[in-house]
């Protein structure tokens, strides 16, 4: 048995060497390329890299904006000029894992990051590109830690308290009077952001909150107590922050008890009717804010070509992903960077570009951006009618 | 070490000794690397992470390997020192301006929360056996995740401001910081902001620290009293051990180191939330422990270190990557500790080890 | 009223809670082993009734049966290429074991049927609606009394077979000591891979009723609620077949009325406080036997 685990000890032992020099050894082949990348050659491309949850629970966003990325980036590079090379490198949603990503992908050489995809990875390793100066823009990291103090981290989608109170204003203005409760994700830094902004703006207007419950990773399974609940407190609005997943068990549980309010949703709720056997009538007349519509006519492209290639209804992550790649190429253009500057060099001129940057995409037409990384974009408010999203 | 029993327990002894010099050389040797630019940023990155989970991977070692009770929950005494440690930093931060002074108060605090919740969560654990005690320690771990949630803190002139959030109704507003204040922790949303200032040194000094508290624990009276509870507590009892006591004191130890690395692991990234100290990364830990050898403290050095850097090293593989962790992970065990496998891998291991070598 | 309401929703979820704790503590009496596993082969059993009813438009029992057949072939594969090499190993490195088997069958169902959310087809939808006067109404899930039901008829079935079958004595020798039963001249290795092949085709209806209550499919679907099934397996006893059904009920009912009464935030919190109180007063759980050391 002694000699047993001495064997095993020493072939640990070469193993951890061995992965020691494997990862250690990419280091000289990464240098050449980190610095003025393919100098000279008129194909020069941008080294683009994304990050996000590609396998665990949160895999389905990562997966999206990775695809969405994707197609523009193919798109771009059919187009000629400006060319892209692209890698998404996995984080699982753990701050930790986005922060190897993250340096893997500087080893490779990205000259720029988008992604992270979540939030609290992206927190995290917005901290670490502040420091390197490599210019960030997330595609749907919404908090505002995400951008509070980095002047290089920009967002594609609204941030928490924007949508927070956006929402509040919105059902203050047309639902005037009546009581609304919120269910939200309590270990989810998303949720609870836009839940706390729209709660303080509720208060300000007016709103009553009858009913406020919460969920968490491990009681996500069941809501009908919620539900219950907030039927009880004689809610006829009901305010889901949260991803479009498990609001549509809510959606099921509160029509099992005959209870329907109106549902008001947020921008994570985009995506349930794309959901593969999703019965689109649990979802009749539910409002959310969102900036994507995969039905909206200048997304049919868009939509065709992501259904084509992964056989799937983009949601509003694959939007933001492929806006995020658009969004970059117009700076690129716009601040003049060549494809043999270095990530410092580009971040420093697409920070100063940003500002003065108005871009159309899928996700908002006449996109801006102020010095804070936060993006300016009007929210649209849909119902949802006969399995539709309609302007109300 | 008696001299009666040299020769039995030299073959561990050596073994275990070996750890400091290893460990030591290691260090100088990545330092100098570091310093040499010989090292990308991908694997200057996962420096500190690594030492943080060999410590894990040790403390676990003693509850599990010395004491011989299976935890599921020791992710939540990791949890408990990175709070304690990035709120004393935080509000620390104008007081003692010197880095390296505030990591250590910050790691001595860790420590000691984490000290304080094992032996409070000790009282009830240790009165139960088997996997009866190990639920309860995965309970503990939840419980431990659910509580740092719902904590909102935040730091000003007047001191700490500290809110439990029991009902999911309070924010960080309703701290009223007075002006210039910090919110430290923002329930789910995590310790955010905070100033890295964990280094590989502080790394390498702890796990050199785990590793003489728990080999010299493990010869002292008390850790040979804790070995033959764990060997046949009836008997150890019927000489009059008294094995709350003894049971108590290593898992405070075990605690204490894990709070150790908390601290150090919290300290290392700009945010934390409390959902990272989950059931997953206790079990993460447990397959350090198991993979390394029950007992064997520089097995579980080389299994944290080795199965740590693995899933990053098979980024290339893209989708496949945790699906060949999960395969690499299979056939270890089945490697280590099937008779046939295992005979196998001996008789054809010299061969194995030149080409290792030539590589 | 809410109370009956809040009654409902926790023995909703703690049958399904009960189901699944049924292979756990089935496993575990029999090969001693806690098989981390258990919940991703409910997830299998999940997507495979899944791709029958909705991609292949089979009728929802034969669906059932498919997941089961398909589950059972899966969980003695498991047994025959990861566990058992690992007889004669400690505990510890088959519960290793048993979780990189999760972590596979994770991955590998990501790989397979992607990261994209499905909606599950309940396998019987609607409600039972009481009225209870002046327009109060009581909303019973049809899938609700279902679970229910088949928890019995498996709690029953079960117990019938290991005290009345000779696979069943078989079985509960192999549990009791394995060399013993051995030398009587049981097979215990074909003991134990009918074990898992009689657990992973009730995880496999398990799957099937998880994702009919709570109707959402993803590669994850199944590691929280295989957690909190190894809580009730634990709380009622493991190894204990009414043990692990009460349990699962209970869990169910605390989960639930936490969530209404105390708080929704600790609704977990609460849950675990339980389980580990009445662990201290019962050692063994609620029908656990506890079983003194010899000296």
């Amino acid at each position: 048995m002694k000699k047993l685990v001495k064997v095993i000890a020493l072939v640990l032992c070469f193993a951890m060497i061995a992965a020691f020099a494997a990862c250690g050894g990419n280091k000289t082949d990464d240098q050449t390329t980190t610095a003025p990348a393919n100098p000279g050659t008129a194909e020069a491309a941008f080294k683009i890299g994304l990050i996000g949850p590609l396998t665990g629970g949160a895999a389905i966003y990562g997966n999206a904006a990775k695809y969405g990325a994707q197609i523009a980036v193919d798109e771009i590079n059919a187009k000629g000029g400006i060319q892209f090379e692209y890698k998404a490198e996995d984080d699982e949603h753990d701050p930790e894992k986005s922060v190897n990503a993250y340096n893997t992908l500087c080893d490779w050489g990205m000259q720029v990051l988008v992604g992270p995809i979540t939030t609290k990875p992206a927190v995290a390793v917005s901290a670490e590109a502040a420091e390197d100066r490599v210019f960030c823009l997330t595609p749907s990291a919404s908090s505002t830690d995400v951008i509070n103090g980095k002047d290089n981290m920009f967002q594609v989608c609204f941030t928490d308290p924007n949508q927070g109170t956006a929402s509040a204003d919105y059902i203050a203005d047309n639902f005037a009077g009546k009581s609304v409760a919120v269910i939200y994700k309590n270990d989810d830094a998303y949720s609870q952001g836009i839940r706390d902004t729209f709660v303080a703006e509720a208060g300000a207007k007016g709103i009553t909150v009858a009913y406020e419950g919460t969920f968490t990773d491990a009681t996500a399974t069941d809501f009908s107590v919620q539900v219950t609940a907030a039927k009880a407190a004689n809610a006829e609005v009901v305010f889901l922050p949260m991803y479009y997943e498990p609001a549509s068990i809510i959606l099921k549980q509160a029509k099992d008890i005959d209870y329907a309010p109106v549902f008001f949703g947020v921008d994570g709720m985009d995506g349930i009717l794309g959901m593969e056997g999703f019965d689109t009538t649990l979802a009749e007349g539910v409002m959310l804010l969102t900036p994507f519509s995969a039905d909206d006519p200048k997304a049919a492209d868009f939509v065709a070509a992501y259904q084509a290639a992964y056989g799937e209804i983009p949601n509003q992550f694959a939007a933001d992903g492929y806006d995020a790649v658009y969004i970059i190429y117009e700076a690129l253009q716009k601040a003049g960077c060549t494809a043999d500057m270095s990530a410092a060099d580009i971040c420093e001129k697409l920070v100063a570009a940003m500002p003065t940057l108005s871009v159309n995409g899928l996700t908002g037409d006449g996109m801006t951006w102020d010095a804070s990384g936060a993006v300016s974009k009007a929210p649209m408010a849909v119902v949802i009618k006969d399995g539709a999203y309609v302007t109300p | 070490m008696s001299s009666l029993k040299k020769s039995k327990l030299s073959a561990s002894a050596v073994r275990d000794y070996f750890s400091f010099p290893l460990v030591t050389a290691a260090f100088f040797i990545i330092t100098f690397m570091s310093s040499h630019d010989m090292l990308n940023k991908r694997m200057q990155g996962l420096l500190v992470p690594v030492c943080c989970y060999i410590v894990m991977a040790l403390s676990l070692n003693l509850t599990v390997g010395i004491m011989g009770e299976l935890s599921l929950g020791h992710a939540g005494f990791m949890s408990l020192g990175a709070f304690t440690g990035v709120v004393v930093s935080q509000s620390l931060i104008d007081s003692v301006p010197n880095d390296i002074l505030r990591l250590v108060i910050a790691i001595v605090a860790g420590a000691l929360i984490a000290a304080v919740g094992g032996f409070l969560i000790g009282l009830p654990v240790l009165r139960l056996r088997g996997d009866y005690l190990a639920i309860v320690t995965l309970a503990f771990g939840e419980i431990i995740m659910d509580i740092v949630n719902c904590l909102i803190v935040g730091h000003d002139k007047n001191g700490l401001h500290i809110i439990f959030n029991f009902k999911g109704e309070k924010t960080v507003a309703d701290l009223n910081l007075a002006e210039n204040g910090t919110a430290i922790i923002k329930g789910a949303q995590g310790a955010v902001g905070t100033k890295t200032i964990a280094t590989f040194t502080a790394g390498f000094l702890i796990i050199m620290l785990t590793l003489f508290l728990v080999l010299s624990f493990i010869r002292s009276r008390t850790g040979r009293a804790v070995l033959a509870i764990r060997d046949n507590r009836i008997a150890a009892e019927s000489m009059g051990v008294n094995v709350m006591k003894y049971k108590m004191i290593a898992f405070v130890l075990s605690t204490t180191l894990a709070g150790m690395a908390g601290a150090l692991y919290g300290l290392n990234f700009n945010m934390i939330s409390a959902d990272k100290f989950n059931f997953n990364t206790s079990i993460l830990v447990l397959v350090f422990v198991v993979l390394g050898g029950l007992g064997n403290m520089l097995g579980s050095i080389i299994a944290a270190t080795v199965l740590y850097i693995l899933p990053e090293a098979l980024r290339g593989l893209a989708d496949y990557r945790m699906l060949m962790y999960a395969i690499v992970l299979i056939l270890v065990m089945l490697a280590t500790n099937n008779p046939k496998v295992r005979n196998l891998f001996v008789k054809i291991l010299p061969k194995r080890k030149s080409k290792e070598g030539a590589q | 009223m809410e109370f009956l309401s809040y009654l409902i929703s926790g023995l909703s979820l703690g049958s399904v809670y009960a189901i699944i704790a049924l292979g756990y503590t089935m496993v575990y009496g029999i090969a001693k082993m806690l098989n981390f596993a258990h919940g991703d082969v409910i997830m299998v059993g999940g997507y495979v009734s899944y791709i029958a009813m909705a991609r292949a438009g089979l009728p929802g029992w034969l669906s059932v049966i498919i997941a089961m057949a398909v589950c059972t072939l899966l969980g003695v594969v498991i047994e025959g290429l990861a566990y058992r090499p690992l007889r004669s190993a400690t505990s510890l490195a088959v519960l290793i074991t048993a979780i990189g088997v999760s972590y596979f069958l994770q991955n590998a169902a990501l790989l397979i049927w992607g990261a994209n959310f499905k909606t599950y087809p309940s396998l019987i939808s609607g409600t039972l609606k009481l009225s209870l006067g002046e327009d109060r109404q009581l909303s019973i899930p049809y899938v609700a009394m279902l679970t229910v039901v088949v928890c019995i008829l498996i709690m029953v079935g079960l117990t019938l077979f290991t005290s009345k079958t000779k696979m069943g004595k078989a079985m509960r020798a192999c549990s009791e000591d394995k060399g013993a039963a051995q030398l009587m001249g049981i097979n215990v290795n074909k003991t134990i891979s009918v074990t898992f092949a009689i657990g992973s085709a009730l995880a496999a209806v398990a799957g099937v009723l998880l994702c009919s209550s709570f109707p959402t499919l993803k590669p994850t679907t199944g590691s929280m609620p295989g957690i909190k099934a190894f809580t009730a397996a634990v709380f009622g006893g493991i190894g204990s077949i009414p043990g692990a059904f009460l349990g699962g009920l209970l869990l169910g009912i605390i989960e639930s009325f936490a969530k209404a009464y105390i708080s929704t935030q600790l609704a977990n919190t609460i849950v675990f406080a339980v389980l580990i109180v009445v662990l201290l007063v019962r050692p063994a759980g609620l029908l656990g036997k506890y079983v003194p050391e010899k000296v």
